[in-house]
């Protein structure tokens, strides 16, 4: 088997040339399919049954709440392969996630209180699920204040990478929590794809928000990592030419 | 209109769900695109004091 194309990925010249030659084909779709997904979720999907038009907030809570689980997870994978494999790009993708994560863990958790409290009357409850996905920002927030304690990038890299990674537990308690304990929080709505619980005009708008925030995810996470490539790279010799541009 | 933007009594929850949303998704592309900026900045400036050293 040719494994060139796994050691041109430990190449930070290659990487940063490729993400920047990358960022617009995931940005612009990213765009198109929010948009259309604005107008399927606020416009063309009917209220719901029991909470009318407030059932609408899920078309920005669920992405959110995805993304959150989505980025933490491909923050621990990248830390992961950074400490097997000593692959410097790999701690550069993971130190890169971390900042967009908490954002969009504090957009899920924002958005679940301003749903709670129409349909649950409470903003908060120590649910759970709700108490997890709390963890979760704080693991993010934990991972970014370790990470800034240290003034030797491989030092940080590696001690970021054992908590990235410890603290991957979470996820699928966050996932299961609604499932393994008798939650405040509803079932989720999407993953029971055979036997969907939401009608094809309020599922779809859902399934495209979710897709095009995970290619804006790429598309923001593609910049972040040149940015951190060339931070780590600044001695490096290719840095002139790929700074000429 | 006006009662698309009523949002069926619940606008007092929607808006500001969609409105805190979109403002991480702008924040977070104009962070990255700083952060980028800024660090080849930093090395243009490293580059130059190279030049002149030598």
């Amino acid at each position: 088997m040719d494994w060139t194309w796994f050691h041109r990925l430990a190449s930070p010249p290659h990487v940063y040339r490729i993400a920047g030659v990358l960022t617009p084909w995931f940005a612009w779709p990213a765009g198109v399919l929010i948009a259309l997904a604005l107008y399927g979720g606020l416009v063309l999907a009917p209220p719901d049954y029991q909470q009318g038009d407030g059932f609408r907030i899920i078309y920005v809570h669920a992405p959110a709440a995805w993304l959150s689980l989505m980025i933490y997870s491909t923050m621990a994978v990248s830390a992961a392969v950074g400490l097997i494999w000593r692959m410097k790009v790999a701690h550069a993708v993971a130190a890169s996630c971390a900042s967009i994560g908490a954002w969009f863990t504090a957009v899920s958790l924002v958005t679940g209180m301003l749903w709670g409290k129409p349909m649950w009357g409470t903003y908060w409850a120590w649910d759970p699920r709700l108490t997890a996905q709390l963890v979760l920002l704080f693991l993010y927030l934990g991972y970014m204040g370790l990470r800034a304690g240290f003034e030797d990038t491989a030092r940080a890299d590696k001690a970021s990478a054992v908590l990235a990674i410890v603290g991957v537990v979470n996820v699928p308690i966050i996932k299961f929590s609604v499932e393994w304990w008798n939650s405040i929080h509803q079932a989720p709505s999407v993953s029971k794809l055979a036997r969907a619980s939401m009608p094809a005009e309020m599922l779809v708008p859902l399934l495209t928000m979710m897709l095009g925030f995970t290619l804006y995810f790429v598309a923001v996470l593609l910049v972040r990592l040149r940015a951190e490539i060339l931070r780590r790279e600044r001695t490096a010799k290719w840095i002139r030419e790929a700074v000429a541009a | 209109m006006s009662q698309f933007f009523a949002m069926g009594g619940y606008a007092a929850f929607v808006w500001p769900a969609y409105a805190l949303t979109f403002v991480a998704v702008f924040v977070n592309i104009a962070a990255a695109r700083r952060a980028h900026t800024a660090a080849r900045a930093e090395v243009r400036r490293r580059l130059e004091i190279e030049g002149e050293q030598t």
